[in-house]
């Protein structure tokens, strides 16, 4: 039985186990202080439909071989600006939404491509420098947003050069336009359905693809790199298509998560966004080597749970509740990271 | 014959300019940038001078503690910010203590040390679990960190469990530090007003010392005539720097007011001397084996692991007594963000310097201060003079530190994965 339970304990994970107890702890607080649950459950529900489409964005990374993507960073980027175009065009709602994912695609491409070729030329340091090209395209990105030519009064600053730091999506009908689709009571919970619906499109579009000659080829190249160079697969060529899906699916990302938000953030607003999506898929199951949708979805819903379950919480313990909700964020995200660097590390 | 061999010595030459180039490719960009930088601010060179004094003084010692881990081939330790968390820790409650001046800064560094020494025995320990990893982890570890930093002095510092009854430190509510330490009345220039000297001074005695131990060097050589010559040169390089100082010293600019916290200058130039040791004990010897190669110095008997902590020990005990230095100068602190930037910013001198992941000397390190912070000083009016707008300059300083550490590592990267398969292809 013990030997039972070590093993067990070892394949889930000790940070996971923590973090289920974690979770499993402010559900029992919540249940005993009389916290509203239908609230809490349909805030989580938005929040995982928000953030799903970024978590989906590292399972073509990672089974390509290059690791959790801490750069879709660049996905985002790219995101950011094609909204930024479907603003300028003046677009509203769904034409808005698909508009600002039609002009995010070609970018997203193009800067995939690139970061694919990058991410070939690093073997073994990915993550690391992945982190730093994020990072080093978000803060040339600030310069980028006060030199880009936007002109539209609802995201130019009225004095002075460059975008606005947030900009609503009000005024284009773009603001908690998914939510809103289709969306119903069970009892007093919210259904987000069209925000939910197209999490899943999108997870059953990645679905097919990693089943697809491709896809499968691509995982190949990842799972065993001098094999499938063996049998005839181009690992660089796949490990770069790898890249290139993620980053567009960062890009439809952002905007999926922009909508039910109600805002754009530009500036420093993507510099840390990576590091959310990539702790969800993790606390999901993944590891810097192995992801699948089932990882996704398990991790989005656990992630974002505990997020929004602990700040009602908090507030009942601390006076602080905001900080002490934003303390546990960040020890849970980077505490699952580290435990997934010491599951693969080392030579 | 002869035009044969001048045809080789000149090719020769033009090798080993190239040569130069390539290695220092990264430090030759940023000069060139400095200088055009300063060119386009307009800045006023009195100003300059004593910003980037107090600059070079503040940094230097943490840049100088990111040394010894790539000695032991751990590469850039980012969890150096554990370093500076501790030593904040310790400085705020020194500060609610009560102690100021010098004396508060040695209690600092008394305390300082043993929960940095702990901090980096454990972190020691999670790179030994992620070998390969260790720069990403550390990176994500300094978040972790600052997860629990926050926790406890937000949650637990003030309330019941340690209470702190310091209205000038603890928010309003009475639990928690607030947003900012000022230490203005306390700590600050603690280190750095033990004795001041004017930089013209400072500048003259630095040259007359460098020229006796020129002498003294030329009196021991074999006073051939090549050692004549370069006992010439040296000499008239450093008079050069005496000449401007004397005239300083009789002009009527504000430069000869400049002056040089000694206290701060004497603590770096004690690290200098204590690496340029260190490398040479058996453990530093130790520490470079294993930096060349993990599996050759275990088989030769050297503990990896233990090497490979003590590394990571020595580098976030100096780091913290490098923040207390970098805070008693600063005078305040953002309580909850300082440290958030001590890693970037040191790692990325290190790097303009010349610095690899692999390689990084004291030269390195303090050319690396200067000509970032030089960068620092001179972007934003650079920016203003460039495109009428002074944020683009504070943009662009941001992303060189994150731009060079970026374009470093893939380089690194690249030329290991270029090696690794040139063995390959031999083998």
């Amino acid at each position: 039985m013990r030997k039972h339970m070590t093993s067990f304990i070892q394949s889930f994970g000790l940070a996971r186990l923590i973090i289920l107890g974690f979770f499993l702890f402010l559900c029992a607080s919540a249940i005993m202080f009389k916290l509203d649950f239908a609230e809490l459950l349909s805030s989580s529900l938005v929040r995982i439909g928000m953030n799903g489409v970024l978590v989906l964005a590292m399972v073509p990374a990672i089974s390509s071989g290059i690791g959790p993507n801490f750069g879709v960073s660049l996905g985002i980027l790219t995101g950011l600006v094609g909204a930024l175009i479907a603003i300028e065009l003046r677009l509203n709602g769904y034409m808005a939404f698909v508009g600002a994912i039609l002009f995010s695609l070609p970018f997203a491409a193009i800067v995939g491509y690139g970061y694919g070729w990058l991410l070939n030329r690093v073997k073994g340091s990915e993550m690391m420098l992945a982190t730093f090209v994020g990072f080093s395209a978000v803060s040339v990105m600030k310069i980028g947003w006060l030199l880009l030519p936007f002109k539209s009064p609802e995201m130019a600053w009225p004095i002075g050069r460059g975008v606005r730091v947030t900009i609503a999506l009000d005024n284009r009908q773009l603001s908690q336009l998914l939510n809103n689709t289709w969306s119903f009571n069970i009892g007093s919970v919210v259904i987000p359905t069209g925000l939910l619906l197209f999490f899943l499109l999108c997870c059953g579009a990645v679905w097919l693809f990693m089943r697809s000659k491709t896809g499968a080829a691509m995982y190949a190249a990842g799972d065993n790199p001098r094999f499938a160079e063996a049998a005839g697969i181009n690992v660089d060529k796949h490990r770069m298509i790898g890249t290139m899906v993620s980053t567009i699916l960062g890009a439809v990302g952002i905007i999926v998560y922009a909508q039910g938000f109600g805002f754009l953030q530009l500036y420093e607003g993507p510099m840390f966004m990576p590091f959310v999506a990539v702790a969800a898929i993790l606390i999901g199951g993944a590891s810097v080597k192995r992801a699948s949708i089932a990882h996704v979805l398990i991790g989005t819903f656990l992630f974002q749970a505990i997020l929004v379950v602990a700040m009602p919480v908090a507030n009942v313990f601390t006076a602080d509740m905001a900080s002490m909700a934003e303390i546990s964020r960040i020890i849970i995200q980077n505490g699952i990271i580290i435990y997934a660097l010491t599951q693969t590390g080392g030579e | 014959m002869k035009t044969e061999t001048t045809a080789k010595l000149r090719f020769d030459f033009k090798k080993a300019g190239r040569q130069f180039l390539t290695n220092n490719a990264v430090t030759i960009m940023f000069v060139v940038l400095s200088v055009a930088g300063f060119q386009m601010s307009g800045m006023n060179e009195t100003l300059y001078l004593s910003d980037i004094i107090s600059r070079i003084s503040r940094n230097s010692f943490l840049v100088l503690s990111l040394i010894i881990p790539v000695l032991a081939g751990m590469g850039l330790n980012f969890s150096i910010v554990l370093g500076a968390m501790a030593a904040q820790t310790v400085i705020i409650f020194v500060s609610h203590w009560g102690i100021t001046g010098f004396p508060g800064i040695l209690l600092c560094i008394l305390l300082a040390t043993p929960l940095a020494a702990g901090l980096g025995y454990l972190t020691g320990k999670l790179f030994n679990k992620t070998k390969g990893q260790e720069m990403i982890t550390g990176l994500i570890l300094g978040f972790f960190a600052a997860g629990w930093y926050q926790f406890f002095f937000l949650q637990i510092v003030g309330s019941k469990l340690l209470p702190m009854d310091n209205p000038v430190l603890v928010l309003g509510a009475g639990v928690g530090i607030r947003t900012t330490v000022d230490l203005s009345n306390g700590l600050k220039y603690g280190l750095d007003n033990v004795f001041r000297l004017p930089l013209t001074t400072v500048v003259i005695s630095v040259c007359v010392l460098g020229l006796g131990y020129q002498i003294f060097r030329f009196l021991k050589s074999s006073r051939a005539r090549a050692d004549l010559v370069r006992l010439a040169g040296g000499g008239v390089l450093t008079l050069m720097p005496v000449v401007w100082a004397i005239v300083v010293m009789s002009g009527t600019t504000l430069v000869k007011n400049i002056q040089v916290p000694m206290g701060t200058w004497l603590a770096i130039l004690g690290l200098c001397g204590f690496i340029a040791f260190f490398s040479k004990t058996k453990i530093g010897q130790d520490m470079r084996s294993v930096g060349q190669d993990r599996h050759v110095a275990a088989v030769s008997g050297i503990q990896v692991d233990q090497v490979r902590v003590t590394a990571i020990v020595l580098s976030t005990v100096l780091a913290s007594w490098g923040h207390i230095i970098f805070l008693q100068n600063m005078g305040a602190f953002s309580t909850y963000g300082s440290h958030e930037q001590v890693g970037l910013y040191s790692i990325a001198a290190i790097l303009i310097g010349g610095a690899t992941v692999t390689k990084a000397t004291i030269g390195q390190a303090l050319l690396g201060v200067f000509l970032f912070h030089t960068l620092f000083i001179v972007s934003p009016a650079a920016g203003r003079e460039l495109f009428g707008d002074a944020q683009i300059g504070e943009y662009f300083r941001v992303f060189v530190a994150y731009g060079v550490i970026g374009a470093t590592l893939a380089l690194h990267a690249w030329k290991h994965l270029m090696q690794s398969r040139q063995r390959l292809e031999e083998l």
